[in-house]
C-alpha cells in the first residue's frame, strides 16, 4: 500500500464534511439523502483503508507519511503500526454502524451527518498521529463536534449537561496543552520519536505525568470520571453510541501509546494505573446499582469498564498490554449493541426508565436476544467475547500476581451481571404485578417493526426509513461479539502484535523519526 | 522569571475564576487559563532569542532567531480556544434566551442548531 492512503482517512471525512457544507448552506437541516450517501461512503472507504493498513503492519513493519515533505520534527507525521490500524479499523466499523442507527432513530439530519464526520476525523488523527501536539489538535477536532452534537437537540436538561461537559473537557484540554508546552520546554520536541525514552529525566517524567493525567480526565478514569455519566445520559441515541465508542476509547489509547513511548513503560509507577483501574473498575459498577434507567446504568458501566482496559496498561506485560487491547476492541462492540438496544426501545417507546418499561421479550425478540447476548457478553460469559477479553486479564494478572486486580475483576463482573438482570428483569420480562395505568407501558400492539405512532421523541423519527435498519446494527455486533468469542485466536494475535510493538517501541519509534 | 510571574497570575485567575458560580465567569477563567498556557508554551521556546525565524540573506545571527514552532503551536491554540470560547458564549446565549422554557424533551427542536 502506498504511504499516501495514510492521510486519507484524514483528508476524506474532513473534505466531505467540508463539501457537505459548501453543497447545502441552507438545506443540512433538510432531507439527509446525499449527507447519508456521502458519510456513509466515506466511512465505508476509511474502513477498507483501515483494514488494509492492519494486513499491511501485521508483519511489525510501520507506516509512515511525513506530509508536506517537511523533515522530521517539523513535518506533521502520520504512522500506523498494527495498534493504530486496529483502532482505525473498529472506529470506522464502529461510525459506519451509528450513522447506519441513526438513520433508524431519525438523528442524522445534514448536520449531525458533517459532525460525525468531522469527530471521527479526529479519531483517525489522533490515532495516526506521530507527535504530541497533533494529538492535541485532533483531540480538540474531535471534541469540538461532540460538544455541538451532545446539545443539538436543545433543552433545559441538555444546555446543563453540555455545559458541564463542555468545560470539564476544556479544562483538560488546557491541562494537556500545558503538559505539551512543558514537554517542549523541558526536551525541546514533541514528536514520539524523539521523545522515547524522554521520561528518564525527572522533568520530562513530571511534564509526561501532566500530559498523562489530561488524558486520564479524558478517558473518564475515576476520580475523574463524573463528567461522563451526567452528560452522555441527555444526548441522542445514536449519538450516545458514537460517543461511548470514539471519545473515552481515544484517551485510552493515548495512554497506552504516550505511556509506552515516553516512559518506555517504566515499572515503577505502573502501580498508579493498577490503583486507577481497580477503583475505576469498583466505582463504576457501584455507581451503576442505583441508576434507574437503561442508558444511565450502561453509561456508568463505561466508566467501570475503562479501568478493565487500564488494568492491561498497569500489567504493561505483553500478555496484559494484548488483554487490554483486546477488551477494548470487544467493548466497544458490544457496548455499541447495548446502547443501540436502549436507543431502539426509547425511539420506539418514548422512554427508557426501567419502572416504565416491562414485557418486551415477547413483542420484541430479536431486540431480546440481541440484548441478552451483549449483556452476557459485557459481564463475561463465556464462549462469548468478554469472557475471552476477562480470562487473559485474569491470566496476566496472576502471572504478575496482583491478586487484588484479580479479585477485582471478578467481583466487578459478578455485579455487572447483576446490574444486567436488573435491567433484563426490568425491560424484557413480564411485569409481575400490574404497573402503574398505562404509564407508557407498550402493549403486544406495539414493537419496534410497527412503531406506535403517538411517540414522537424525535420528530423526524416518524417518515424516516425502514425500522428494520434499527435492528440491523444491533445484530450485526452481537453477532460480532459471539464470533470474537468463539473464533477469538485471530484477533488475540494481532492483539498480541499490537502489545509487542508497545513493549518495543524501536520500530515505531524509528519510524516516526526517519523520513 | 517575568513569564512564570504572568504564567501564575493568569493561571490562578483563571482558576479562582473557575471556582466562581455561573457560565459566564467560568468563560472568564478558561479565557485567563488558555492565556496563561499560551504564554506558558512560548516561554517554552526561550524568552531570549527574538530574531526573526528565517534564515537566508540578511540573517546575520541564526543563534538569535526565535523557536518558530511554540509560536506556530500557540497560534493554533488560540483559534481553537477562540473557537471553543465563541461556542460556549452561545451556550450561555441559549440557557438564558431557554431560561423560562419546562424540561421538556417533547418540545425539543432538532433544527434549532447552536
Amino acid at each position: 500500500m502506498t504511504p499516501v492512503l495514510l492521510a486519507l482517512p484524514v483528508l476524506a471525512p474532513l473534505g466531505a464534511a467540508g463539501l457537505l457544507v459548501l453543497w447545502s448552506r441552507n438545506h443540512l437541516g433538510g432531507s439527509p439523502a446525499v449527507p447519508r450517501v456521502v458519510g456513509w461512503g466515506v466511512t465505508a472507504t476509511v474502513l477498507a483503508v483501515s483494514v488494509t493498513l492492519l494486513t499491511d503492519t501485521l508483519d511489525g513493519e510501520v507506516q509512515t507519511l511525513q506530509l508536506g515533505g517537511w523533515p522530521p520534527g517539523i513535518a506533521i507525521v502520520l504512522v500506523a503500526d498494527v495498534l493504530a490500524a486496529l483502532m482505525m479499523t473498529v472506529t470506522a466499523l464502529l461510525v459506519l454502524l451509528s450513522l447506519v442507527f441513526a438513520a433508524a432513530t431519525g438523528e442524522d439530519d445534514g448536520h449531525m451527518i458533517v459532525l460525525a464526520m468531522v469527530l471521527s476525523t479526529g479519531v483517525y488523527g489522533a490515532v495516526l498521529t506521530g507527535d504530541l501536539f497533533s494529538l492535541f489538535v485532533f483531540v480538540e477536532m474531535m471534541l469540538v463536534p461532540s460538544y455541538v452534537l451532545l446539545i443539538r437537540s436543545g433543552g433545559q436538561r441538555r444546555l446543563a449537561a453540555g455545559q458541564r461537559y463542555v468545560s470539564v473537557n476544556l479544562l483538560a484540554s488546557t491541562l494537556f496543552l500545558a503538559g505539551v508546552g512543558l514537554l517542549y520546554g523541558v526536551t525541546g520536541t514533541v514528536s514520539l520519536g524523539e521523545l522515547a525514552g524522554a521520561a528518564r529525566a525527572p522533568a520530562a517524567a513530571i511534564a509526561t505525568a501532566v500530559v498523562l493525567l489530561a488524558l486520564g480526565i479524558k478517558s473518564a478514569v475515576v476520580p475523574w470520571h463524573s463528567w461522563l455519566p451526567g452528560s452522555y445520559a441527555v444526548a441522542g441515541p445514536a449519538v450516545v453510541v458514537l460517543f461511548s465508542g470514539l471519545l473515552t476509547k481515544v484517551g485510552v489509547y493515548a495512554l497506552f501509546r504516550v505511556y509506552a513511548v515516553v516512559f518506555d513503560g517504566d515499572r515503577r509507577w505502573l502501580w498508579v494505573f493498577l490503583v486507577l483501574a481497580v477503583i475505576t473498575m469498583v466505582v463504576g459498577v457501584l455507581a451503576a446499582l442505583g441508576e434507574r434507567s437503561m442508558r444511565s446504568v450502561l453509561t456508568f458501566h463505561m466508566v467501570s469498564q475503562i479501568g478493565y482496559m487500564l488494568l492491561g496498561l498497569g500489567l504493561f506485560t505483553t500478555a496484559g498490554l494484548s488483554a487490554g487491547v483486546f477488551f477494548l476492541i470487544q467493548y466497544v462492540l458490544v457496548k455499541a449493541a447495548l446502547l443501540m438496544c436502549a436507543g431502539a426501545i426509547e425511539v420506539t417507546y418514548g422512554t427508557d426508565e426501567l419502572r416504565r418499561l416491562g414485557g418486551l421479550g415477547r413483542t420484541e425478540p430479536a431486540l431480546a436476544i440481541a440484548f441478552g447476548v451483549s449483556a452476557l457478553a459485557l459481564v463475561g460469559v463465556p464462549p462469548l467475547s468478554g469472557f475471552v477479553a476477562k480470562l487473559h486479564l485474569v491470566q496476566a494478572a496472576v502471572s504478575e500476581q496482583h491478586y487484588v486486580a484479580v479479585a477485582a475483576v471478578a467481583v466487578v463482573s459478578l455485579l455487572t451481571l447483576t446490574s444486567m438482570l436488573k435491567l433484563w428483569n426490568a425491560v424484557f420480562t413480564e411485569p409481575e404485578h400490574s404497573a402503574p395505568p398505562d404509564a407508557g407501558r407498550p402493549t403486544a400492539s406495539t414493537s419496534v417493526l410497527a412503531p406506535a405512532p403517538a411517540v414522537a421523541l424525535f420528530p423526524k423519527a416518524g417518515r424516516i426509513a425502514p425500522r428494520r435498519l434499527l435492528l440491523a446494527p444491533m445484530l450485526l455486533l452481537t453477532g460480532l461479539a459471539v464470533v470474537l468469542g468463539l473464533a477469538a485466536e485471530p484477533l488475540l494475535e494481532v492483539c498480541e502484535r499490537a502489545a509487542e510493538g508497545l513493549i518495543d517501541v524501536r520500530a515505531y519509534v524509528e519510524a516516526v523519526s526517519s523520513p | 522569571m517575568t513569564a512564570a510571574i504572568v504564567v501564575g497570575v493568569l493561571v490562578a485567575g483563571g482558576v479562582w475564576f473557575l471556582a466562581q458560580p455561573g457560565l459566564l465567569r467560568v468563560i472568564f477563567g478558561f479565557v485567563l487559563l488558555g492565556h496563561g498556557v499560551n504564554v506558558l508554551i512560548l516561554a517554552s521556546g526561550g524568552l531570549d532569542r527574538r530574531g526573526a525565524p528565517f534564515v537566508g540573506e540578511g540573517v546575520e545571527d541564526v543563534a538569535a532567531a526565535a523557536d518558530p514552532l511554540p509560536q506556530a503551536f500557540v497560534l493554533t491554540a488560540v483559534v481553537i480556544a477562540f473557537g471553543v470560547t465563541v461556542y460556549l458564549l452561545g451556550l450561555l446565549r441559549a440557557e438564558s434566551t431557554a431560561g423560562d422554557d419546562s424540561d421538556d424533551d417533547s418540545q425539543d427542536d432538532v433544527e434549532a442548531g447552536p
